[in-house]
């Protein structure tokens, strides 16, 4: 069977935030866990997707309608009632481009403290590359009753202020967009239209690593956690035990980074920064490094 | 210059849609319609100089001369999760094939936002207008 022990033999900090597409097999009709797909390509989910998953859509279900804000208590205490989730319903997020938006959906339902929160390693990848099944059904939904707290951003989301003074202490930050961005010859990402900063470069002092490098390729699973230290610890010289912020263009690469170090790396204290570089490279005055 | 008459139906069709779910299901129809390039057209490996720039979805694209002049598109999909890629290369090759070079040529990637709309996304945008594009400059070489 090998997935599961694959899992709990790569040495990660919490390795109970993965599980193996055999888990999530197994669990197809298992009433206490719901499976939720995020994509960055959102007519992936109706082409087919794993039965019984239901869709959560990074830019219409987590996004503010409004403000640039996450949404709120209201909004999250209603999403959750859509897809049939309760406080005790173990979520398991995946989706396209390496897990990608299934970070950034673990990411926002952390900050609503919604702790019963899983990744299928390998996402629609690897699923899709085993041949197991995928269905256009839509799950048929009894919506629950949930409760959410207020959104509690302290704890792992970071803001400009407290960046500027995260620099200043010179603290550590993880850069995770390509080199071209890292270094400020381009603006967006390859192959992407420009979201645009008016100006580029990076938060002064962080380290570049693009976030795809804690992933195999092939098959989209996260690497062993040795392979990460080397290159978080060892290449970029990341401390485990200090603050840590990770930002992007938006802060959806940087959840995805937020994820590796915080749960796989077992670092401390880690924060996306969501205002990223749309907002610190437009922003008046604030220093930029190149 | 007016649009081909087979595009601007489809187009027509996607303007009366507002609700996003009926688009959605109207782009997989068309992705489901999608048929690869025939084997005496192109065999794999495809020709690099066929592959659509800046493509997530490593589309090709071929435009293939008939006898009466017109041309007849065919692409190729390599990616499994390059649906809108599929709907698109559905929707070109019924809209455009048959038609001459010079009409063909004249249609710009400003119709995938009409098609798309609220489904297309940061990264896909980009590839789409490069496959209306691409069929654009084999077009123009042709005519």
């Amino acid at each position: 069977m090998g997935d599961m022990s694959d899992i709990a033999s790569r040495g990660y900090a919490h390795p109970e935030v993965l599980v193996s597409t055999d888990w999530v097999a197994a669990h197809l009709n298992d009433p206490s866990v719901r499976l939720i797909e995020s994509n960055e390509d959102t007519l992936l989910y109706s082409s087919g997707h794993i039965p019984g998953a239901v869709h959560v859509d990074w830019t219409t279900d987590l996004n503010d309608p409004l403000r640039r804000d996450y949404i709120t208590r209201e909004g999250f205490s209603a999403l959750m009632s859509r897809i049939g989730v309760t406080p005790d319903t173990t979520v398991v997020f995946y989706g396209d481009k390496n897990n990608w938006w299934a970070c950034y959906a673990f990411w926002v339902f952390q900050l609503f403290g919604h702790t019963n929160a899983k990744v299928m390693d390998g996402g629609r990848l690897k699923w899709e590359k085993e041949g197991r099944e995928l269905t256009r059904e839509v799950p048929k939904i009894t919506p629950t009753t949930y409760e959410a707290p207020e959104r509690n951003d302290a704890e792992i989301r970071a803001f400009r202020d407290e960046v500027l003074r995260h620099v200043e202490k010179k603290g550590q930050l993880v850069d995770v967009r390509s080199p071209e961005e890292y270094a400020g010859t381009r603006l967006h990402m390859p192959d992407y239209p420009n979201e645009g900063a008016l100006r580029g470069g990076h938060i002064p002092g962080a380290k570049n690593i693009p976030w795809a490098k804690a992933i195999n390729p092939e098959d989209g699973t996260f690497k062993t956690a040795a392979e990460l230290r080397e290159l978080y610890l060892n290449n970029a010289s990341l401390q485990p035990d200090q603050p840590t912020i990770a930002y992007c263009r938006i802060g959806e690469r940087s959840s995805h980074t937020w994820f590796a170090l915080r749960y796989l790396l077992g670092f401390k204290n880690v924060k996306n920064y969501d205002g990223s570089w749309t907002e610190w490279g437009n922003s008046v005055g604030l220093p930029i490094e190149r | 210059m007016a649009l081909p008459p087979r595009l601007q139906e489809i187009l027509d069709l996607f303007a009366t849609m507002d609700d996003p779910a009926d688009r959605t299901d109207l782009l997989l129809s068309f992705a489901d319609q999608f048929r690869e390039v025939p084997p005496e057209v192109a065999t794999r490996p495809f020709g690099r100089d066929h592959l659509v720039p800046h493509c997530e979805s490593e589309a090709y694209v071929w435009a293939i001369r008939q006898p009466d002049g017109t041309l007849k598109l065919h692409f190729a999909v390599e990616n499994p999760s390059g649906i809108s890629a599929k709907a698109l290369a559905a929707i070109l090759d019924r809209a455009l094939s048959g038609l001459p070079p010079d009409q063909i040529a004249e249609v710009t990637p400003d119709i995938v936002e009409a098609i798309f709309r609220q489904n297309i996304s940061m990264g896909k945008g980009m590839g789409l207008m490069s496959m209306v594009q691409a069929v654009r400059s084999l077009a123009k070489a042709a005519a």
